[in-house]
């Protein structure tokens, strides 16, 4: 955390720096997932959410972000659905309301590629984590773009008569949109 | 009893199979209805499904046949009334088994739920996720599905009460096997 700190302070008198993007467009950035019910893809995604980003397209090797999730404002497709994973047995979110994934390992992969290393805590569980995005530049703008896949008995979710993968796949696609300035 | 002429080999297989699935795919659907949520009512969930779009597809093969071959003439001398009566709920049957699947594979797509047939073959989402449209075609199933519950018991009295009652050979033209015993 001190280091994290440490590095934010550096950072102060660059805010703003040329290239560089920080401020997030929250109502213009998602976070969504595909999980797969008896091989269907099934789209949902995290209502609320906050993230402190910095990257520049320029020098990626500096970037870095912290984004916190808010779990209980999952979407998972249906009212039922809802209540349900919002349970002991998948995410238990009267214990642990939030995910965090946090990096500062970022770098190029070339070709507009790039790769954010970091670390995935949710139930308090945290896996190490590789999430390809993609950068571009539109009016002033930065898309961030990215996909990754989570296994979600890895921490835990949808334990019990769920974890049957038959049903409910492991593997969970997220999806990450950020709109920064 | 007199010897009746029976619907063709084709019709008849198609009839009970589709009755079979119809009176699989029925409870299952008001068990899984009943469930709290949990991967067994996922899995009836897609079963349900899978039935459903098979009796649809049966249910076309079998329009097809209808249209191209003759059914099998009535047996015995029927009022006028109960003939109507016969042929509006065939009509009727055939209308609900064709729109009740349909407005199950579009309340699935409604709620945000592909159908992927048996798992491996995903049918197109016609309608996009839409919770209005969803639970009015949930409401619109479920109406169908209980005017087709008394349709069918409809159809089945009326099978029994000919078999049984007037003697006629009527149900022998759906089952053969009834004809060919009762004239040995």
């Amino acid at each position: 955390m001190k280091k994290l700190y440490l590095v934010l302070l550096l950072a102060l008198p660059l805010a703003g720096h040329a290239g560089e993007f920080s401020k997030l467009q929250a109502d213009k950035s998602s976070i969504t997932f595909v999980s797969k019910q008896m091989g269907v893809g099934v789209e949902g995604a995290f209502k609320k959410f906050s993230a402190r980003v910095r990257i520049n397209p320029v020098k990626p090797e500096a970037g870095m972000a912290h984004i916190d999730i808010d779990l209980a404002s999952i979407d998972a497709g249906g009212a039922e659905a809802n209540e349900e994973v919002k349970g002991k047995s998948w995410f238990n979110v009267t214990e642990f309301p939030r995910a965090v994934f946090d990096t500062s390992e970022v770098k190029a992969l070339g070709g507009g590629k790039f790769e954010a290393n970091g670390k995935m805590t949710i139930k308090g569980k945290t896996i190490q984590v590789r999430a390809p995005f993609t950068l571009k530049e539109e009016k002033g703008m930065l898309n961030v773009d990215g996909t990754f896949t989570l296994k979600r008995l890895d921490f835990g979710i949808g334990s019990g008569l769920w974890s049957d993968t038959s049903v409910v796949a492991d593997e969970v696609q997220i999806k990450f949109h950020l709109l920064l300035k | 009893m007199k010897q009746v002429v029976a619907y063709t080999r084709t019709a008849i297989t198609l009839h009970w199979l589709i009755a079979l699935l119809v009176f699989v795919t029925f409870p299952v659907g008001v068990v899984m209805h009943e469930m709290a949520l949990s991967p067994d009512k996922l899995r009836m969930l897609s079963y349900h499904k899978w039935l459903g779009v098979t009796v649809f597809i049966l249910l076309v093969v079998r329009l097809v046949w209808r249209v191209t071959h003759r059914p099998a003439p009535l047996s015995g001398d029927m009022a006028r009334w109960k003939i109507l009566a016969a042929k509006a709920v065939h009509i009727l049957l055939y209308v609900l088994l064709f729109a009740i699947p349909l407005s199950g594979w579009l309340m699935s797509s409604a709620k945000g739920f592909q159908t992927v047939y048996l798992g491996v073959l995903p049918l197109p989402d016609l309608l996009g996720k839409d919770k209005v449209a969803g639970d009015a075609l949930a409401a619109l199933h479920e109406v169908l599905n209980i005017t087709m519950l008394l349709l069918v018991v409809a159809h089945v009295a009326a099978a029994l009460k000919h078999q049984f009652i007037e003697r006629d050979g009527t149900l022998a033209r759906m089952l053969p096997f009834l004809s060919r015993s009762s004239s040995k």
